[in-house]
């Protein structure tokens, strides 16, 4: 397997970065976390005294090698910390999404047979204790906030301080034991375990070395130059790949801060004070940035509201240019400066990307207007592709190849090939090792010379290289007449609208296309707002005669859009509704990460699918909905379905084909 | 004093001896009387409730409790002690901390400096040392400011702390409040109607903090609410009154089940 490398001796192992980048940056910060109004901050030694203290009290604790340790909570050092600890003693870590509920948590931790629970908070401890009777391997669980727990049955609660406290009391007895345990940690000794949400069937455990995670954290952080002094800000859930990858990988191996927010909430804030060097968001953050910045420029003064169009419109046309580095002209080039002062600069500081050297988006694709507004400010915001399976880096865009409609060239490492059905296989050093239990999944993803299939439909840009992600493989289906389906291309299309939160478009062995739309509350809300449109509740909002107006009218610009690609001409949208609920993940609508379940909303939703297309001009609903706190009830609407304008193929182009 | 021993709730709390005492308390306006001849104690580390109909003297009574109203017959004992009357300042620093039916904050300052005015009690630096910010006054600050922020935390305010009060809902207002009596360490904390004018997920999210209060700091809190839902599940002991007396005083159970109680919020038929 000449794919795989070996690595730098002593620098084989999460824990073993650990040591190395106590020496070398030792009184350099490694974490920071806003806590009581102010940035509290451990240096790498400090928190590698940390994470040694809490792997002491794990053995304490009887925490055996190759035990699981599920750690659950929001970004905190002290959970960052629970993963390394769990490596220093030989357990697997297993993050999970924390606003997962108890049943799902159950399976999870039932299937890799957690003996052991690190929890942020109550409302973690609660929905452990409520299943624990059901796991018959889980022994142990440690909190870190003990607020509201101190009445707790502690005969196998422990605070996390007081594991820590016994850790440090014991040292004597474990630093053999520890010492011992971590020199056998090698390439192949498993990393972590996390779990893909799935849009399909149950999650599935990812089991990913040691070589997977600093091979592919090596190969990134050069790819991007990232250097000790970069500062990240980690929101993103734990139990995603990605924030595994940059939160531990990268920062293990560049050696560089990795900051935590004081909640969730403040999330904006904390960005703004830290202001980022490297920063990643999914294409919804950005867009629910723009949306707002859009919004507040509203309401805004004429003069400001002025000058920051004027100053917009001229980023627009020089903006991308200047950061490719391309030829500009000197007039241009003062106009660009004088913008910076003016408004660019500004808005990038309230924003929060002042600093911001590279930043990354993934995971859905991104409305071009969006891209370009971001790096028309000076942003250097790119695009990567990636998988869980493959420690994120599938492909990546390098420095001046940047372009909203393409991935990519392959990551260094990393070998792309496509099949003749389209669909797109990798291999790189980053490969998962396997899923944990299922050989059988593992078989059909993986082959046997280290090739995994993506599950994706592209092709490679022959003329440049990139990559380009057409639609999942599996949805990319045919219609009645047999021209090709791909609804992901369509939604996209329609999600760029940002009164459009999210669509689902149906037409696969149909005869013609249909789509549930979903408004964006904050968008439309601010619109009803300006216009003195009244209205009491989200279900009312979106069954607005106005609002359907608009989203009829976005679906026709689209449908015009889609007519000029002959070969997805068939996917034209001709009749929709807007949907009385948001698709949510608490009733399995969408993923953990907000992807879109389109099988399960087509089966919840039938009664309204098949009004789509038997012609009725509305339909009476019932949908039962699932609250925050787990209780279930019921909403009943009745929709009213339009029909949209849709536009002949362009014929000659047919002809050419 | 009677009763100084404590007792053990229903849920297995242990609840310690009597931290304060009305003794025939009677309040009259003019002619009018508002509170008459009524008697209750309020154990440390209880959550004690005051309710009943509207216009039946709970505020009133409350406001005996601050000191803003100096009872005309009765005795208030706290601590062990007999209080003479006094301002409600002076109240306040003996460890009452209050909150108001209609809220009472600075709209035009923070959310931080309406709850450092919580810790005003606590400050003891010169005007001079306090304009210069220098010595004492600076180690106050600092020492006061971190009291504040753990209750901020606590109350999961950090998203407002910044954020000037005019621009906040009402339900956030009210825990605002809350957070500005809790930062003056109160060793009895009075609410008046926490739950007024909230929507259920509020009310779920106040009782929630009122329960981790009493729970985390220990604190013994009276209040007064409508709710009937939340008075029961809430409160250790619940005093009922009815045009200015007491008709009931017991657990919520006893209280619920209490003729005269049921009789006071239904009405009973006139012949």
């Amino acid at each position: 397997m000449a794919y795989l490398t070996e690595g730098a001796e002593g620098l084989r192992s999460v824990p073993a970065l650990l040591a190395h980048n106590a020496a070398r940056y030792g009184s350099s910060p490694a974490y920071r976390e806003k806590e009581y109004g102010i940035w509290q901050s451990w240096t790498w030694s400090e928190a590698a005294a940390e994470i040694e203290a809490l792997a002491l009290g794990l053995l304490n604790l009887g925490v055996n090698e190759g035990d699981f340790i599920a750690i659950i909570g929001r970004n905190r050092p002290y959970l960052y910390w629970s993963m390394v600890a769990a490596q220093c003693v030989g357990a697997i870590p297993v993050p999970l999404y924390q606003d997962a509920g108890a049943e799902e948590m159950e399976y999870v931790l039932a299937h890799c047979g957690a003996r052991f629970v690190i929890a942020g908070d109550q409302e973690q401890v609660d929905k452990v204790i409520e299943i624990q009777d059901d796991l018959h391997q889980f022994e142990h669980m440690i909190y870190l906030d003990p607020r509201g727990l101190r009445k707790y049955d502690h005969r196998r609660l422990h605070a996390y301080d007081h594991v820590q406290a016994q850790g440090r009391a014991a040292r004597d007895e474990f630093t053999g034991e520890l010492e011992a345990r971590k020199a056998k940690l090698d390439y192949d000794s498993i990393c972590v375990m996390l779990y893909t949400s799935g849009t399909t069937g149950k999650p599935k455990g990812v089991v990913l070395s040691n070589r997977n995670i600093i091979e592919t954290a090596k190969a990134s952080s050069e790819f991007d130059h990232l250097k000790v002094d970069d500062e990240v800000l980690a929101y993103l859930p734990m139990a995603w790949v990605g924030d595994f990858i940059f939160s531990i990988g990268q920062a293990y191996w560049s050696g560089f801060c990795v900051n935590c927010p004081e909640s969730p909430e403040t999330m904006m804030t904390d960005l703004r004070e830290i202001a980022p060097s490297y920063y990643f968001a999914p294409p919804r953050v950005f867009e629910t940035q723009l949306t707002q910045i859009m919004i507040r420029m509203e309401d805004a003064g004429a003069f400001k509201k002025k000058t920051f169009h004027y100053f917009m419109d001229h980023a627009r046309k020089v903006g991308p240019a200047i950061l490719d580095g391309h030829e500009v002209g000197t007039f241009d080039r003062l106009k660009y400066r004088l913008g910076e002062l003016m408004v660019y600069g500004p808005l990038k500081n309230a924003l929060g990307f002042s600093n911001v050297r590279v930043g990354y988006t993934a995971g859905e694709a991104i409305g071009p207007e969006i891209f370009d507004f971001y790096r028309s400010l000076g942003i250097n915001l790119k695009q990567l592709y990636g998988q869980t399976e493959a420690s994120v880096f599938i492909t990546q865009q390098p420095d001046g190849e940047v372009r909203s409609d393409t991935v990519g060239v392959p990551s260094p490492g990393v070998e792309i090939r496509i099949a003749d059905t389209g669909e797109v296989f990798y291999r790189s050093p980053g490969v998962f090792v396997q899923y944990y239990k299922n050989a059988e999944s593992t078989a059909d993803t993986k082959d046997a010379d280290g090739w995994v299939a993506t599950g994706d439909a592209g092709f490679i840009e022959e003329s440049t290289g990139h990559l380009r992600i057409i639609d999942r493989a599996k949805d990319v289906a045919a219609m009645a007449d047999g021209a090709m389906f791909a609804p992901k291309y369509v939604e996209n299309k329609l999600k760029f609208y940002p009164s459009i939160l999210e669509a689902v478009v149906f037409g696969a062995g149909r005869d013609r296309c249909c789509a549930f739309i979903n408004i964006d509350l904050a968008a439309v809300g601010n619109w009803a707002e300006r216009n003195n449109i009244a209205y009491a509740s989200y279900q009312e909002l979106a069954g607005h005669e106005q609002v359907l107006d608009a989203i009829q009218s976005h679906i026709e610009e689209v449908n015009e859009s889609i007519a000029q690609d002959p070969m997805l001409s068939g996917c034209q949208v001709h009749r929709f509704l807007v949907l009385h609920k948001e698709l949510d993940a608490d009733d399995g609508e969408l993923t953990r990460t907000r992807k879109v379940r389109r099988k399960i909303i087509g089966e919840k939703f039938e009664d309204l699918v098949n009004a789509l297309y038997d012609g009725s001009p509305s339909i009476y609903t019932e949908t039962e909905v699932t609250y925050e706190d787990g209780r279930k009830g019921k909403i009943t609407a009745t929709l009213e379905i339009r029909d949209a304008k849709v536009v002949p193929a362009t014929p000659q182009k047919l002809a050419a084909e | 004093m009677k009763d100084t021993e404590g007792y053990v709730t229903a849920d297995g709390r242990q609840i310690g001896g009597t931290l304060m005492e009305m003794r025939n308390i009677t309040l009259r306006f003019g002619g009018v009387v508002a509170i008459q001849d009524i008697s209750f104690d309020i154990h440390e580390g209880e959550v004690r409730a005051i309710i009943g109909p509207n216009g039946a003297g709970k505020s009133s009574m409350l406001n005996v409790i601050s000191g803003f109203y100096t009872p005309s017959e009765g005795e208030v004992w706290y601590q062990g002690a007999k209080r003479p009357p006094m301002k409600p300042f002076e109240v306040a620093r003996q460890g009452v901390a209050r909150t108001f039916q209609n809220i009472a904050l600075f709209e035009g300052m923070t959310v931080l400096d309406n709850v450092m005015t919580g810790r005003l009690t606590h400050m003891n630096a010169g005007i001079a040392s306090q304009a210069l910010w220098w010595g004492k006054a600076r180690d106050e600050e600092m020492e006061n400011r971190e009291k504040v922020e753990r209750v901020i935390d606590f109350l999961e305010i950090q998203n407002i702390r910044k954020t000037p009060v005019g621009r906040l809902p009402y339900g956030l207002k009210k825990r605002v409040e809350l957070a500005r009596a809790l930062a003056a360490e109160p060793s009895l904390l009075l609410l008046d109607e926490p739950m007024a004018g909230m929507n259920v997920e509020e009310k779920e999210d106040m009782s929630r903090f009122i329960l981790d209060v009493n729970d985390e700091f220990g604190t013994t809190i009276c209040l007064i609410e409508h709710d009937m839902g939340v008075v029961m599940d809430l409160s250790d002991r619940v005093v009922v009154m009815d045009y200015g007396k007491k008709i009931g005083d017991g657990t919520p159970d006893e209280v619920r089940n209490n003729q005269d109680v049921i009789d006071a919020y239904l009405g009973v038929p006139h012949e």
